[in-house]
């Protein structure tokens, strides 16, 4: 009997399996599909503009783009004295043709703003000569175009020319770091009344912390509160904080405005109360004091509401028993009810600290002028300044930098033990 | 978090507005262009001067839109090829340097109207009103104002820089320009030599030193209706402001303010198409309309700033609220006002502004 049905189970057994692995394989292809609208969300919202602004940062045509033949013949150049009359002629010829294009990104004003960047001061020189340039009808180039405007006879012009006219370059970083090329060409640190970049992230990194610190204090005995007081009561109490978590952003750092301003709030009652003079009025906003007050109260629902659902579910029962077994209630706390608290504290400071160190606009409205943290000045390059690339290297080391302690902050306690609620 | 959802649902409004407006367009026959100015007072007299006429005259709209300068807009709508800001009313180092980088439509200037009195539009414009992307239409200034109420006794722009003589904060624009011009000036530099100085180190350091004499008391604003709110708020003793708005403040609102023209920095401002923007035959049409003789002199009793036609001139009334104030005195032309003033430079601008706002930027924030 055995012998004789084997073939039959086989074959039996063989298309089953292949069907279940068919069936679940269109089950999981289904499964995807409704994931699909977040995954091309995310690659839509986030990781191409992302991977743009990366690529924006080390990524520069702005001379190659403009005087494109140009951009070869220079990179062939030695870097001795001046260039050569045939790459003088190139260039009057480039420069010409490009006074002639209307394409955006095309035309002279471009390559003048990225050379200034490293020039400052010479973009005039540029765009004054690219009006002119068009006369010259013939050689020698190299005098014709000195005649024009004698900073051309300056190599440190080539140099900048030569060193711009490569598309990838680390030349936005550097600036980004508060160095520069000096007039050999080497990267040195930038003149210390130039140099903000590297000390705005410090101050950012160093804000960020003293606000998740503050925040931490603050939410704590708040979210221990809601968790152990009677549900009429902690209704109340989550309403209270809720309600400035719905409010918008814009209106409550209006609110503080009105509240630190030197006419304000509490200025006239300290007043009043004759605790300082009219004279002694405390400047509380448009400085590092009013970002982190007006900070610490925007972002402190962030802390209190993953605390407070990790603080919940803590048996009070744990705590009882150790009291009973005679530990002091300090002990007690440390030992038995703060380590299961971790997963709350440290969601809520991961949370926190990587909102507070890319914030912007609570910053730029009272922050005044020490209060200014990194987002402003990456912003400041976006809307005011336009060097696009540089702010695009900003922006990539703000992400290097929130990657590299997310990294740490894993390490160090394990991401997956957060809980958010 | 809610920061992100805020911005998606403004953003999902906008796109919905746009695409609502842009039906409504396609169906009716008239024009809708949209004209973006600096807000408040100054929008108002453009309205009211420009706006309205036009409209009334060729049956199209005119939506008005505020920004507070620069070309940050204009560079990104140009760079992702959608252009809904139609006009644009910018400072002239902004339209020479956007019209090098190609963001900004060549303007044909032989197509503006002569002046009423018959004189070509070429002649009667003031010298430099006429740029290769732009048509000038006003002057306006900087200037520093005080509140009489408060101090009394202020004479002249070494003032501001005085907390000893005049105790209390100081407003001034956020950025270097035209703060250095004004430290330079204060210090004792004559206007003509201002920008000579600023070419060189020293006279950036001396400006900077001289910046730092009030930096302790010093408020930043960003948008032109700041400073008069701020002086009238009591948070500042003197600030640097737009004459025009102050003005405004002092004339409809009764604020006793005072406009020190001593050491004044004058600019221009200019109408700009950006590249690529559409229904530019419509918005032509509106660029001759508004800088015609009329209009500019009609602008001008709404606001002081000094209309950029000649044959305007003669045609500057009185405050359109108040038949017995002469404005003419009160712009920053008159030759009472004009006694020390300085015409910003827009080349060194258009040169140095990347390098001197990064120092300080960086002197700001230490």
């Amino acid at each position: 009997m055995t012998t004789a049905n084997p073939s039959i189970d086989q074959a039996t057994a063989l298309p089953l399996k292949e069907k279940l692995a068919r069936t679940t394989a269109i089950q999981r292809r289904r499964a995807f599909l409704l994931t699909l609208p977040l995954v091309l969300f995310l690659l839509i919202s986030f990781v191409f503009p992302i991977g743009q602004m990366l690529f924006n940062s080390i990524h520069n045509n702005k001379v190659s783009g403009v005087v494109p033949e140009f951009t070869t013949a220079i990179q062939k150049w030695d870097g001795q004295g001046l260039p050569s009359e045939e790459i003088f002629e190139i260039f009057v010829k480039d420069l010409a043709k490009a006074k002639k294009v209307r394409e955006v990104g095309r035309k002279v004003g471009n390559m003048a703003t990225r050379i200034n960047y490293e020039m400052p001061g010479s973009r005039s020189l540029f765009t004054k000569s690219g009006r002119k340039v068009g006369k010259i009808k013939q050689g020698p180039y190299k005098e014709a175009l000195i005649k024009i405007d004698k900073d051309w006879a300056d190599p440190q012009v080539w140099l900048t020319l030569q060193r711009a006219s490569y598309d990838i370059s680390p030349a936005f970083y550097i600036a980004a770091m508060d160095m520069k090329y000096n007039e050999a060409g080497e990267i040195v640190k930038a003149d210390e009344l130039y140099q903000i970049y590297l000390n705005n992230f410090g101050k950012t990194l160093w804000l960020a912390t003293l606000i998740t610190l503050i925040c931490v204090v603050l939410a704590y005995p708040v979210a221990y509160l809601l968790s152990v007081l009677p549900l009429r009561q902690s209704n109340l109490l989550m309403i209270m904080v809720l309600l400035p978590f719905w409010t918008s952003l814009l209106v409550r750092t209006t609110a503080w405005i009105a509240i630190l301003q030197t006419e304000g709030v509490i200025n006239d009652l300290l007043v009043y109360f004759g605790v300082i003079g009219e004279d002694g009025r405390i400047q509380m906003i448009y400085n590092q004091t009013g970002t982190i007050i007006a900070m610490v109260h925007i972002l402190l629902p962030f802390m209190i509401l993953p605390l407070y659902s990790v603080m919940k579910t803590i048996q009070p029962t744990y705590m009882r028993a150790a009291l009973s077994m005679g530990s002091k209630p300090f002990y007690a706390y440390r030992r038995v009810y703060l380590p299961q608290t971790i997963p709350g504290l440290a969601a809520g400071t991961l949370l926190v600290f990587i909102l507070a160190i890319g914030y912007y606009i609570t910053p730029a409205l009272v922050g005044g002028q020490d209060g200014l943290l990194i987002s402003n000045l990456i912003a400041y390059h976006i809307q005011k300044s336009l060097n696009w690339s540089l702010g695009a290297a900003l922006g990539t080391m703000l992400l290097v930098v929130v990657m590299l302690l997310y990294w740490v902050y894993n390490r160090l306690i394990g991401i997956d033990k957060l809980k958010f609620g | 978090m809610i920061n992100k959802l805020v911005k998606k649902t403004l953003i999902a409004t906008a796109v919905a507005t746009t695409m609502v407006a842009g039906s409504v367009q396609a169906e009716g026959h008239s024009e809708e262009i949209t004209v973006v100015s600096w807000g408040g007072a100054y929008t108002v007299s453009q309205v009211e001067a420009y706006h309205k006429p036009w409209m009334a005259a060729t049956g199209n709209t005119i939506v008005s839109d505020d920004y507070n300068g620069g070309l940050a807009e204009i560079k990104a709508q140009v760079m992702a090829e959608n252009v809904t800001w139609n006009l644009v009313d910018v400072e002239l180092s902004d339209a020479v340097r956007g019209c090098d980088e190609g963001i900004l439509e060549v303007m044909d200037h032989s197509v503006l109207p002569d002046g009423d009195n018959g004189v070509p539009a070429a002649e009667d414009f003031l010298p430099g009103a006429l740029v290769e992307c732009a048509v000038g239409n006003i002057v306006w200034s900087t200037v520093f104002i005080h509140d009489e109420s408060k101090i009394q006794g202020v004479d002249g722009l070494a003032d501001f820089f005085d907390t000893n003589k005049f105790p209390g904060k100081r407003g001034m624009r956020k950025g270097a320009k035209p703060n250095l011009e004004f430290a330079l000036m204060a210090d004792g530099v004559e206007p003509a030599d201002v920008y000579e100085m600023l070419s060189t180190d020293a006279g950036v350091d001396r400006a900077f030193a001289k910046l730092d004499t009030i930096k302790d008391s010093m408020v930043w604003w960003e948008s032109g209706a700041q400073p008069p709110q701020l002086l009238a708020d009591g948070e500042v003793t003197m600030t640097t402001a737009y004459n025009g708005r102050v003005f405004n403040a002092i004339a409809s609102e009764g604020k006793p303010f005072v406009i020190n023209w001593d050491g004044q920095v004058w600019d221009l401002d200019l109408w700009v198409i950006p590249k690529g923007a559409p229904n530019q035959e419509a918005t032509m049409d509106f660029v001759k309309f508004s800088t015609g003789t009329k209009p500019l002199a009609d602008q001008a009793s709404w606001i002081p700033y000094g209309p950029l036609r000649k044959s305007s001139f003669g045609l500057v009334g009185s405050f359109h609220s108040d038949a017995s104030l002469d404005m003419a005195p009160h712009m920053p032309t008159a030759p009472d006002n004009f006694k020390r003033a300085l015409q910003n430079d827009f080349e060194f601008w258009a040169d140095n502004s990347d390098q001197l706002n990064e120092r300080f930027n960086a002197w700001l924030t230490k």
